[in-house]
């Protein structure tokens, strides 16, 4: 993984400093919270319901043993023992103090970590497919973390671009027909792709997002050449940064004024900025890129071969281990290894979180089992990417152990949620409860695996954080005259296959939105051919039969 | 109280910011706004002592064409700190407009945003604020010094981390 140099090191450390310096001048009070409110939420500090929440980059989802402890640190130290995981790939602290803030920054970035632009109207942490060089399906040779790096670092501090008119969200893959980035649905999606010419570069889509305002993103040039990148993402930020919306923060993404621009006059204004101001210092060099390629280097794989008889035999011995194999390992570029998720989607407990020494166990059986390498998915669950099959079944054991061994990957248990009317301040109603009351409901795996594939995505407001619109079943919640309502759309989908969800019809109460979900899915049970995943079904068959059950009581 | 900071000095202002319903001074220099030039344009073009224009947020001056010429200052608006357009105007001007007149930032102008603003091309601050001129150069100074490097190129600032990892050895 990329290691910090001296300058690295030292943007850190200054940032650390210069935030320290403005905690304290808030204290003194020469800072107003209006003027602060900015500084700190340029680095990750939100005040929510209760208690600052304090969110910690994770760039591109990627992190090694000793950050994963330092964050397990930070969560007994200065927190209540937990922390969790989100959908862009970071970590979140609920209960820090606010003066304690520039000691947990000290304490990240003897880690190399930091909590930089991880809110606030700037360009966001970078985003990533979180398998990121391990994958079987990615274009061979490039790795989408390479230019997620160098992305990270022009856009840290960048001067220009630091009080855009909304928050900015970047995210790159070099996967091959698949999406696991929901690249669509990001203010930039960048794909890593070769041309005709058999040169490698970025295909660009611009002005994807979900919120109150879903939108799949346009593309907008289908090859953008290495040495270009950064220019053009520089020629995009500029136009956006003087032609969008600052009058409704509502209307303020960039997918609005694309929308509202019309896609071919916004290409034409980001061509225009782009071949003023391409070359000379915005020429990415290759000596960088060389440079950073070598950080994220394969390593040294063994010669092995897949389905080694240590792995077969314990498979064929043990249903639970098969189970946890058959759903949650995925296939890994190199024989004999695998890919190996954890869930952090435990019946009946909020998504995402996880405990300090959960943390702890990961950390030491990322070291033992998979060179040290941790991954964090947008689905607010981890990956040991680099697994040797014959080693897949005490990795299981111990993670049993630390009850980390949910086997729901991409089942209806494996729920995305964001935190809801628990902790946040922007929410209409809580979205944890129905997550886990929807976990107890389909608690048995075999259920859930009669199911199959299923994407079940919560959001506890319009903001849309749970991603409830690229769910196969989204919910989202409602505030009717102080009760807590659940609106529920069907169809969408965040990968290669992008869609919206569509609403299905009147919200439900908190009492009957699991319900609901039940009903949906024995409906599905009842019609669906063969191999019919459920959002197949429902692609084949729209809302009418699910509609029907749901709200025709009299059927 | 407002003074000018110009390479971190608190330097004497000899322009006056005229406003749309203010008479014009006699004689020396003057800012008028958009507005005011684009109505007065002759009258002011004949003034004899030096011009300068301020731009609203959402008034790029790559609509000024050729009048640009006309302007000894161009005065970018703040009309909140976290409004960044100014950003891109000065950039613009300096870049692309080949401006090489003064570029000048004025309304919501904070502490924590000199640095960003100095690296964006900005020559001068109107900076209103309660302390004494030894304080706000020392405030300056400490924003500048803020960070020892910079990732990303820009009007001003620190070489490049990109191109000092990259140099020739000497």
């Amino acid at each position: 993984m990329y290691r910090y140099d001296e300058f690295d090191h030292a943007m850190v450390s200054d940032r650390v400093n210069q935030f320290r310096g403005q905690v304290a001048r808030r204290i003194a009070g020469d800072l107003t919270e209006d003027q602060f409110k900015p500084l700190r939420l340029q680095n990750g500090l939100y005040l929510q319901l209760h208690a600052y929440m304090l969110r910690v980059a994770i760039p591109y989802g990627q992190l090694n043993a000793r950050q994963m402890r330092m964050l397990a640190h930070i969560a007994r130290k200065y927190d209540r023992g937990y922390g969790h995981f989100t959908t862009r790939q970071n970590i979140q602290y609920n209960w820090p103090k606010l003066e304690d803030t520039p000691d947990i920054l000290d304490d990240l970035a003897s880690v190399e970590m930091h909590a930089i632009q991880t809110s606030g109207n700037t360009i966001r942490n970078v985003t990533a497919d979180q398998y990121a060089g391990v994958a079987a399906d990615e274009l061979e040779g490039e790795d989408p973390r390479v230019y997620a790096e160098i992305i990270r670092q022009w856009s840290t501090f960048h001067p220009e671009f630091a009080f855009l008119p909304r928050k900015f969200k970047i995210a790159v893959s070099a996967a091959q027909g698949v999406d696991r980035a929901a690249v669509r649905f990001h203010d930039i999606g960048l794909f890593i792709v070769k041309n005709d010419a058999g040169e490698i570069g970025f295909e660009v889509w611009v002005g994807g997002g979900l919120g109150r305002t879903p939108m799949i993103a346009k593309k907008v040039r289908d090859f953008v050449a290495k040495p270009d990148l950064l220019a053009y993402l520089e020629a995009i930020l500029r136009v956006y940064n003087l032609e969008g919306r600052r009058d409704n923060m509502y209307k303020a993404r960039i997918k609005i004024l694309v929308h509202e621009t019309g896609v071919e006059k916004f290409s034409r204004l980001v061509e225009e900025e782009f071949e003023a101001t391409r070359g000379g210092d915005m020429e990415l060099p290759a000596e960088e890129v060389a440079r950073i390629r070598e950080y994220f280097a394969p390593p040294a794989y063994e010669a092995l071969e897949d389905d080694p008889q240590a792995l077969t035999a314990r498979r064929f011995e043990h249903k639970a281990f098969n189970d946890w194999v058959r759903v949650n390992t995925v296939r890994h570029k190199a024989p004999g290894y695998a890919i190996a998720n954890i869930s952090l989607k435990p019946v009946g407990l909020p998504p995402g979180d996880i405990s300090a020494d959960q943390m702890d166990t990961v950390a030491d059986l990322a070291e033992q089992f998979s060179m040290g390498d941790i991954r964090a998915t947008h689905e607010q669950n981890l990956v040991l990417p680099d697994v040797r099959q014959d080693q897949l079944y005490d990795l299981w054991l111990g993670l049993q152990k630390a009850g980390l061994a949910d086997a729901n990957l991409d089942h209806i248990g494996d729920v995305i949620c964001c935190p809801g009317l628990d902790y946040c301040a922007l929410a209409n109603a809580r979205s944890i409860p129905v997550s886990e009351r929807i976990t107890q409901r389909f608690a048995d795996l075999d259920r859930q695996y009669e199911i199959g594939e299923l994407r079940l995505k919560i959001s506890g407001c319009i903001n849309a954080c749970g991603h409830h619109h690229v769910g196969h079943i989204g919910i989202l919640g409602v505030d009717r005259k102080d009760q807590e309502y659940y609106q529920i759309t069907l169809g969408g989908a965040p990968g290669d296959d992008a869609a919206i969800g569509k609403k299905i019809g009147a919200a439900f109460s908190s009492d009957e939105v699991v319900d609901a979900v039940e009903t949906i899915l024995m409906t599905y049970l009842a019609i669906r051919r063969d191999g019919e995943r459920f959002i197949d079904t429902h692609r084949r068959v729209g809302d009418a039969p699910f509609k029907e059950k749901l709200y025709d009581k009299a059927a | 109280m407002t003074r000018l900071l110009k390479d971190g000095k608190v330097t004497p202002d000899d322009w006056t910011h005229v406003g749309d319903d203010d008479a014009l001074p006699d004689d020396g220099p003057v800012i008028v706004s958009l507005t005011r030039w684009q109505a007065e344009k002759d009258s002011l073009a004949g003034r004899n002592s030096g011009l300068g224009i301020r731009l609203a947020a959402g008034e790029s001056p790559a609509d000024l064409g050729d009048d640009l010429a006309r302007f000894q200052v161009v005065a970018l608006e703040f009309p909140k700190f976290a409004d960044g357009r100014a950003y891109s105007y000065a950039r613009l001007l300096k870049d692309r407009l080949a401006f090489d007149g003064e570029v000048r930032a004025v309304g919501d102008v904070l502490r924590d945003q000199y640095r960003a603003m100095y690296r964006c091309g900005f020559d001068t601050l109107e900076i209103d604020r309660n302390v004494s001129d030894a304080e706000l150069e020392a405030a300056w100074t400490e924003a500048l010094g803020d960070f020892r490097h910079a990732y990303q190129a820009a009007e001003r600032g620190p070489q490049t981390i990109l191109r000092r990892r990259h140099a020739a050895p000497a």
